[in-house]
């Protein structure tokens, strides 16, 4: 699929601020006052500035609340009211502790309830798809919630919890990458099954529908190289998981160490959410001899 | 909206038949789809830089060839249309976040209510078909409406009132009529060569059908017209190609 910067910016900002959402709504700073003033405008404004990237994404974003109509039946309508929900409750709940200096521990927990459900409703939206076999699995929500949450405890200074989130989150995107390289294989679907013309022997494209590009090629049939792949999964890995955890788990990290952690944490994520996209085949392209057997 | 209709109460299931053995592959289809779409339902479809190095257009209906080879056997080129194939289970309306994709109750027909589509471009994610596509201009999403504007249009003649890719295909190769109807022409059409599912694995039960070409047969026991003038040795030919033989020698 093709890598749209608006929707990697989307869901790694807003993952970040519903995960900081998560924490601060459980746990907030002890502090309290102008510490969870500044840590919650921070979690909103990620969450928001990544709602802004999402409407990039759109046609028509003057139609967005048209978005929050179908939430029995749509994962992408059940996120934005989700995040609407989400951002409500954890407002209010910063709110009371920052102007008044109570805290109602049933709202913050309800404030992180949302936050998680909202990440749940994300990775949905993804492995709903049938046709884009390496999404669809429940590994995709269990990552966008992994990436989020550790995100989340390492931005709101919980480093140890974060650090082992981490080393979760490193296990499912191992596992997330293995599978995923067998998923179309595994998914059945194959160009012969495209054209029902199995019977006849091996299908291969003799002619392309048009000479130029369109709209599916575009959007649907982004072919990154392996190689390439191999060396950014490392990249990936190296940056998001390792090197954080590292930090986290091993030493006792200040100011500075932290904001490395957290850097290196976020530039990881990023560099793993363009393969996430990148790496996803769409059915479709067997209709234009992608995957063509030799 | 954007759930599905109860199956059972769908009254008919409108579609489309393609007859794979027919089809000639001269996107006759593809044309005059373009042309009744881009003037009828919604808005216009798209050619962006249609003179220039890189013209995208968008399209209700494409022509992909294939060719498929057995071993030892010569290899059989298959013209493959494909549109939306109106699925009964439609992923790509379940999808629609504004309920714009929706798919009738009445006559099973998929469509897109294009003034609430946000062109977030899901549903075109969702089809493992191919079969929608987001107009480069007006940015929503277009897709073949079994020309629901033609089907009940009583301001045409009758003869008219079928999808124009029907109408047009000059090798009748596309059929069109409701397929839960044990008594329609295409049911029993599909009945006797055969029809299938393309991708029965996604699981969206399309209703369009496809009818598969019939197997070449293998051209080596065939009649050889030309083999014999071609031989090496001529000895032994008789009548005409004997006669042509000896007079040949002659000059
Ligand atoms: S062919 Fe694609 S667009 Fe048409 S109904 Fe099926 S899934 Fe939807
Ligand atoms: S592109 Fe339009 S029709 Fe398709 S899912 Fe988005 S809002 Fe619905
Ligand atoms: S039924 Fe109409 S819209 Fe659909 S492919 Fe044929 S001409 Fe195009």
């Amino acid at each position: 699929m093709h890598p749209a910067p608006s929707l990697i910016v989307f869901t790694t900002l807003s993952g970040l601020g519903f995960g900081l959402m998560a924490f601060l709504g459980i746990d907030p700073p002890a502090k309290g006052g102008w510490v969870m003033a500044v840590f919650a405008a921070l979690a909103l404004a990620l969450a928001g500035a990544g709602l802004v990237a999402s409407l990039w994404h759109l046609g028509h974003p003057e139609r967005a609340w048209k978005a929050l109509s179908q939430w029995r039946s749509s994962w992408l309508s059940r996120e934005g009211v989700l995040a609407m929900a989400t951002m409500a409750v954890f407002g209010l709940h910063a709110a009371l502790i920052v102007l008044a200096g109570t805290q109602v521990a049933l709202l913050g927990w309800l404030a992180a309830l949302l936050a998680v459900a909202t990440v749940v409703a994300t990775g949905m939206i993804y492995a709903q798809l049938r046709a884009i076999p390496r999404w669809h699995s429940p590994l995709t929500p269990l990552l966008f919630v992994l990436y989020a949450l550790a995100g989340g405890a390492l931005l709101a200074g919980q480093v140890t919890v974060g650090g082992w989130l981490l080393l979760a989150l490193g296990a499912a995107q191992l596992a997330g990458w293995h599978l995923g390289d067998g998923a179309l294989a595994a998914s059945g679907t194959t160009a012969e099954t495209a054209t029902g013309l199995g019977h006849l022997g091996r299908v291969r494209l003799l002619e392309s529908p048009h000479t130029g590009r369109n709209y599916l090629l575009d959007e649907m049939v982004f072919r990154v190289g392996r190689k390439h792949a191999a060396k950014l999964r490392l990249i990936a890995f190296a940056l998001a998981v390792a090197l954080p955890a590292a930090i986290a788990l091993l030493t006792e990290p200040h100011h500075l160490l932290g904001g490395v952690l957290v850097l290196s944490h976020v530039a990881g994520t990023v560099v793993a959410r363009w393969l996430f996209y990148a790496q996803a085949e769409h059915v479709v392209g067997l209709y234009y001899g992608a995957r063509a057997r030799a | 909206m954007t759930s599905l209709p109860d199956r059972t109460a769908t009254d008919k299931s409108l579609g489309l038949v393609i007859d794979l053995d027919t089809c000639v592959g001269c996107h006759a289809c593809v044309i005059s789809c373009k042309e009744w779409n881009t003037s009828n339902y919604g808005a216009p479809l798209a050619d962006l830089d249609p003179y220039g190095a890189e013209p995208l257009g968008t399209f209700l209906n494409r022509i992909h060839t294939f060719e498929t080879a057995q071993p030892g056997k010569p290899a059989q080129v298959v013209h493959f249309p494909k549109s939306c194939l109106h699925c009964e289970d439609a992923p790509c309306v379940t999808v629609c976040p504004t309920g714009a994709s929706y798919k009738r109750q009445d006559d099973g027909i998929v469509l897109v209510n294009e003034s609430d589509c946000i062109g977030c471009g899901l549903c075109a994610w969702a089809c493992p078909y191919g079969a929608r596509e987001m107009d480069g201009a007006e940015k929503v999403m277009k897709k073949c409406t079994l020309c629901v504007d033609r089907i009940y249009n009583e301001n045409i003649p009758e003869v008219d009132r079928i999808p124009s890719c029907v109408r047009t295909c000059p090798a009748g190769a596309r059929h069109f009529g409701d397929l839960s109807d044990p008594d329609s022409s295409v049911f029993k059409l599909v009945e006797a060569r055969g029809g299938f599912d393309l991708m029965p694995e996604q699981g969206t039960k399309p209703v369009n059908k496809y009818l598969p070409p019939r197997p070449k047969t293998d051209t080596s026991d065939g009649p050889d017209v030309l083999g014999p003038l071609l031989a090496e040795g001529t000895e032994g030919a008789g009548g005409f190609l004997g006669w042509l033989d000896r007079a040949l020698d002659r000059i």
